[in-house]
């Protein structure tokens, strides 16, 4: 298949076949972070802004080393430093930004649907980096690579998605990622942390943990989101880690080789148990260095191809 | 145009690829610090066939590599996105007398991006280029040092080199 996408705005309007186009070039890419000189000239003379709404270090960084290690030139641009404090709105910012002739901008914004609109005003090719309780589709690329290299396949895959669900992109994105490859999605969580009618996303809905995550191949851990959460949506942090935490003991629950995952920044002791997380189950590592081949291949397919022919 | 010229066959590619693997050995003196570099797709089958010849006359296995030049081309921002495969050099350059080996070759291109991909992998201490046709039109000072066959060809005849490795009868055609 030949490459046609201008934008990654989100996993739902993926097709199948352009998931495994990007999965493939993320694995040539792999190899070329463990080379002693870990760069390739291919984005030699190509901008990437970084367009920062909300804070992040990881997926920041870990997009910053993508474009590095292409050759690209980087700049990032935070709100703190920016003049969106000074009232600026987000369609001026991106035009001011535009003018400088990026070719690729990668942005985060609290307002779901944010990279949408930047990619009605610009120019440039846009990566949503995550926006709001929307989608985020790198990191779910990423944790599709994770999985697909731990079992040799997606299809016919269980995949449990446990925690805050209404809060989470990365969970959104997931969802339409992974049921798209064949793999059967469970959720779970409190009542108050499942969004309403989410079935027709085509998951399974759970409201216990046991539950969900019985003969599942992949058990994919989702920290609480204080800073989204608006009102009391559950008693005690401590009430829901004793009812929603993985542990050993639940552990025992699911497939004999699954496999832990956890989009980070982790919570120990509150979702996910310390022996959970730096057990030999977890693959949590291996997701940040996948994070950074995912995203070198979303810049190289973003940034090839003028004239398509 | 449309009309294909059968230039080369199953034997004919046989004994060229011996030809060469005697060169190889003949101009290194022997197979110590060589190692042999396939450009993918072409050029890595034919680099594992050279592998196995060398290791008739020799007796020794001598270490092969494969190279993805996608990432080192100078027009990638003028076709279509190239599928991106995986480059394998399970050891280093450095000081080596590395053969470089592509199936066809025309302007010249896709050996600069193989060198510079090279360079990356260590300091050889030598790069030789291996190629089955050298089908003229070069566009960059870099001259094969094994050539298979040399045809003449004109810019919009197309070389074809198909191979068992890649599910075709062993022949090389003009197209």
């Amino acid at each position: 298949m030949i490459w046609q996408r201008k934008h990654i705005l989100g996993m739902r309007d993926l097709e199948a076949e352009e998931i495994n186009l990007i999965l493939e070039t993320a694995e040539s890419f792999k190899e070329i972070s463990t080379r002693t000189i870990k760069k390739v000239p291919t984005m030699r003379g190509k901008t990437v802004v970084n367009l920062f709404f909300e804070p992040s270090t990881r997926t920041r960084t870990s997009f910053e080393i993508a474009a590095k290690r292409l050759s690209a030139d980087t700049i990032n641009f935070t709100v703190s430093a920016s003049s969106v404090s000074k009232g600026e709105t987000l369609i001026d910012t991106a035009r001011n930004i535009e003018a400088m002739n990026p070719d690729i901008i990668v942005t985060r914004h609290s307002a779901g649907g944010a990279p949408y609109l930047l990619s009605k005003y610009v120019n440039s090719s846009i990566i949503n980096a995550g926006d709001g309780a929307h989608e985020h589709p790198s990191q779910a690329l990423l944790d599709m690579l994770t999985v697909k290299e731990q079992k040799g396949k997606l299809k016919g895959l269980k995949l449990a998605i446990i925690g805050d669900i209404s809060h989470s992109r990365v969970a959104r994105s997931n969802i339409f990622g992974f049921t798209k490859m064949g793999v059967e999605v469970r959720v779970a969580g409190p009542a108050t942390l499942i969004p309403v009618d989410i079935e027709k996303m085509g998951v399974g809905v759970f409201y216990r943990i046991e539950q969900a995550i019985e003969e599942a191949d992949i058990i994919m851990m989702l920290r609480i989101q204080m800073e989204r959460q608006k009102g009391q949506l559950f008693p005690t942090l401590r009430e829901y880690s004793r009812f929603y935490s993985l542990d050993l003991k639940r552990l025992k629950l699911a497939k004999e080789d699954v496999t832990i995952m956890h989009p980070g920044p982790i919570n120990r002791g509150i979702e996910i148990s310390p022996e959970v997380a730096d057990g030999p189950y977890s693959v949590i590592l291996n997701q940040v260095t996948n994070g950074v081949a995912v995203r070198m291949a979303l810049l190289y397919l973003l940034a090839g191809g003028g004239d398509l022919d | 145009m449309g009309n294909k010229k059968k230039i080369l066959d199953r034997l004919g590619i046989g004994r060229i690829l011996t030809r060469i693997s005697h060169e190889i050995v003949e101009r290194n003196k022997g197979v110590e610090k060589v190692v042999l570099v396939g450009i993918r797709t072409g050029g890595m089958y034919l680099a594992q066939r050279l592998q196995k010849m060398i290791k008739d006359i020799e007796g020794t296995e001598i270490p092969l590599g494969v190279v993805d030049i996608t990432l080192y081309r100078d027009d990638l921002s003028r076709k279509a996105v190239p599928r991106l495969r995986e480059t394998t050099m399970p050891f280093s350059l450095d000081d080596k007398r590395v053969i470089l080996v592509d199936d066809v070759f025309y302007t010249g291109r896709s050996t600069r991006a193989a060198m510079d991909a090279l360079m990356d992998f260590g300091r050889p201490e030598c790069i030789q280029l291996a190629v089955l046709v050298d089908r003229g039109h070069q566009e960059l000072p870099i001259r094969p040092d094994y050539v298979g066959m040399n045809v003449s060809t004109s810019y919009q005849e197309s070389v074809e080199v198909m191979l068992e490795e890649k599910g075709d009868e062993d022949q090389v055609v003009v197209i």
